[in-house]
């Protein structure tokens, strides 16, 4: 971590879920973090690491190897009064889980006609291109997004990371919050000191274009953003929106975007059928059809069960700038 | 079965091609690999050769007729699939371009998607069908009838733009050439006669039109002492053509000193890119140095492509430029051989120019020019006169890419760059 001015510090995105977590343990004792290996182990990306001599076993608590206990303690603490912010190791290992997520957690406002809330984060890293192989590589974030009562938020960059990050701790209903692990150290940026947070629920448009809307979240908001700038070079002029939140979705801001260049691209690298891609088309189709001038257009990952290990296997399931860019290309010139 | 042709992408940025001459006719059988069409393109004729072994069926589009990347031209019925119930319409009176990928309503029996009435009511038919909601909407707001639009999107599509650019009063069709007129060619032209535009010649204007309009340009000379220079050059020269068969110009070693040049100033070998809306408007600085070297035919003029000019020797240059000219002379320049330039030479003072004022290749930061090779009185620091050979060479300049103060100094190192090639120099 490098300090570049007295208001902000340059840090990767590890870095800035530690720096987060570190700042809300500290700042209030009603948070704890829970999971598999976060105490003397300090968490599988060194996240947590040193945080139980700090903040003692009380509040960072190492657990069995099982997630739904995971999700449903922290589903009991946060009902009564605690922040707890439950870590599920790889978002492979979520399902076992899913009823606590899904069936309870989200449920829970609604349930008791607000007499509780669940104000709990379940963080998790997720996506490939790590060589992960099967179980180290998936997207989860669609079998989620289906659920009212869940938000769901996957940032791109670090300072999106520590706002949303707070503002999830701060929600008083779950939050899902997905860290792409491929971006943990590849991405670097500058972190503003002190606590702020960004809303749930508002996307943020990357860079401005005038002939095409290219949507995206996670890791590949930057490949977007390289392919949009080979574009640029060409004289053709893409907008890129980072969703930040995947639900909430951002209407207004997609919306706006896709009136000014009629034509929408929705990049992700989870798969198509059922994804992220096929609410936002629809929701673009109901609301803005008579803007579009081209097909709403996806390019996501295939639909096979898992990324394999092996490496042109990772490459085929994975997109690039590179077919980004031709895709932009085909859409801009259609 | 029937194969239909469309329209190559000759070359990364080439968005259409000209017919320039079916080198087939209907029923003419061709064979795979067989060139069938003469495809132009930026200042290129190529072949086009067929994908199958078979008979011509249709021509799509007429000798002269440029259409956009991907549009149906030609249908090849292959060999051994059943003959189409259809018989073939010749070409000349079915140029229907932008056949619909959708059903008809009443398909032809011949299965090839032939258009069951005539060219012209098939291509409006499809282009009100084509129509996406945001065209059919604006169309509808701006009181434009859609049929009437020439679409420039893929295969002839109108787009949300186009329907704007109609509203305005923009008319996106080519005004048609006055056919009574007599014509003549350009290189042999004939007073009182129209001369009609080849591709390159329409290219040649289109490309002086759009630089010279959206690039202000700005313009300097320096005059450089060419004497030592040019004694390393006459010293060279018999042994250079004797091994490489090539003429030894100052072209290569004034190019060499460009690329030096270059290289203290990178903004020289920039792009100006998103014009129109300087909120989107950015300089592209480009990482290879590309030199355009401007050859002067006849009928027109092509520039073809230095590669990684900045790689090269004095002797590497004067091959590469030996290639291009001689290429360029017999008409084979490739688009390759044309395509990437990022900055360009134009050697003017072949027939005396002194000094000359050129327009940008559009798209690039700046033109220099190396004018004649003169034998002057000069005074020279010590006060001592002498007789030496000067040159001047002569910057036109995209000013929104680069102020006096870059320009200046471009000139200031080619010419100390050039002065500073002795007799006693390395090739």
């Amino acid at each position: 971590m490098a300090v570049v001015s007295a208001n902000s510090t340059v840090m990767n995105n590890v870095e800035a879920v530690r720096a987060t977590l570190y700042e809300a343990l500290r700042n209030d004792e009603r948070t704890l973090i829970l999971g598999e290996d976060v105490g003397a182990r300090g968490n599988v990306f060194l996240i947590t690491k040193d945080f139980v001599g700090e903040f003692g076993e009380r509040r960072i608590i190492d657990t069995p190897i099982a997630e739904a206990s995971i999700v449903g303690i922290a589903v009991g603490m946060a009902m009564e009064g605690l922040r707890p912010i439950a870590e599920i190791q790889f978002a492979d290992f979520i399902y076992p889980s899913f009823n606590q997520i899904v069936g309870e957690a989200a449920k829970i406002r609604y349930r008791s006609n607000g007499e509780y809330t669940c104000p709990l984060v379940i963080r998790t890293p997720y996506g490939g291109g790590v060589r992960g192989a099967l179980s180290h590589s998936v997207s989860v974030e669609a079998l989620f997004y289906h659920v009212p009562g869940l938000k769901i938020v996957a940032p791109a960059f670090p300072a999106d990371v520590k706002g949303l990050l707070n503002t999830a701790i701060d929600d008083p209903d779950p939050v899902l919050f997905l860290e792409h692990k491929k971006t943990y150290r590849l991405i670097k940026g500058e972190v503003p000191n002190g606590h702020y947070t960004i809303p749930l629920g508002k996307a943020n448009v990357l860079k401005e274009g005038a002939q095409l809307t290219v949507v995206s979240y996670g890791l590949y908001v930057h490949w977007a953003l390289d392919a949009a700038r080979q574009l640029q070079e060409d004289g053709l002029s893409v907008e890129v929106i980072d969703l930040r939140s995947i639900r909430p979705m951002d209407k207004t801001t997609i919306l706006e975007s896709v009136r000014k260049t009629r034509k929408l691209l929705i990049v992700h690298e989870d798969n198509k059928f059922g994804g992220i891609g096929a609410e936002i088309s629809a929701m673009v189709a109901e609301e803005a059809l008579f803007d579009l001038d081209a097909p709403i257009r996806r390019l996501c990952g295939p639909d096979v069960p898992a990324m394999g290990y092996a490496l042109p296997l990772e490459e085929e399931f994975m997109s690039s700038p590179g077919a980004m860019a031709q895709a932009m290309r085909e859409m801009v010139k259609f | 079965m029937a194969t239909t042709i469309t329209m190559p992408q000759l070359g990364e940025t080439v968005t259409e091609g000209t017919v320039a001459q079916w080198l087939k006719s209907v029923g003419d059988t061709v064979d795979k690999y067989e060139d069938f069409v003469e495809v132009s393109t930026d200042k290129v004729n190529a072949g086009v050769p067929s994908p199958v072994t078979g008979t011509i069926r249709e021509l799509l589009v007429r000798e002269g007729e440029t259409v956009a990347t991907g549009t149906p031209i030609a249908v090849i019925e292959e060999v051994g699939a059943a003959p189409a119930a259809t018989p073939a319409t010749p070409a000349a009176q079915a140029p229907a371009r932008a056949q619909s990928p959708q059903p008809k309503p009443s398909p032809a029996p011949s299965g090839n998607g032939a258009p069951a009435g005539t060219a012209d009511s098939a291509e409006i038919e499809s282009a009100a069908r084509g129509a996406s909601p945001a065209v059919r909407r604006l169309a509808r707001e701006h009181r434009v009838d859609i049929r009437t639009i020439k679409g420039s999107g893929t295969n002839g599509r109108v787009t949300a733009d186009d329907v704007v650019a109609a509203a305005r009063g923009v008319v996106a069709a080519r005004p048609a050439a006055p056919s009574s007129a007599p014509a003549s060619n350009y290189a042999q032209a004939i007073p009182g006669t129209f001369v009609q535009l080849s591709q390159a010649r329409r290219i040649i204007a289109d490309r002086m039109v759009e630089s010279k309009h959206t690039a202000p340009h700005a313009w300097s000379m320096v005059e450089v002492d060419v004497t030592d220079v040019w004694e390393w050059r006459v010293r060279e020269k018999d042994r250079f053509e004797r091994e490489t068969g090539y003429r030894l110009t100052l072209l290569p070693f004034f190019i060499r000193a460009v690329v030096q040049a270059l290289a203290a100033f990178p903004l020289m070998n920039a792009k100006f890119v998103g014009a129109g809306d300087s909120n989107q408007a950015s300089i592209y600085v480009h990482p290879e140095v590309n030199i355009g070297v401007a050859i002067g035919l006849p009928a027109n003029l092509v520039v073809p492509v230095i590669r990684h000019a900045d790689k090269l020797s004095i002797k590497g240059l004067a091959v590469a430029a030996g290639e291009l000219i001689e290429k360029a002379r017999k008409g084979k320049l490739g688009v390759d051989d044309l395509a990437g330039g990022t900055f360009t030479v134009n050697n003017n003072g072949a027939n005396g120019s002194w000094a000359s004022a050129p327009i940008i290749n559009a798209g690039q930061a700046g033109i220099v020019t190396m004018e004649a090779v003169v034998k002057k009185l000069v005074v020279r620091d010590d006060d001592s006169i002498a007789i030496r050979r000067m040159m001047n060479s002569c910057l036109s300049l995209d000013h929104r890419v680069v102020d006096g103060y870059v320009a200046s100094g471009f000139l200031a190192a080619l010419k100390r760059h050039l002065e500073a090639m002795g007799p006693n120099g390395e090739m």
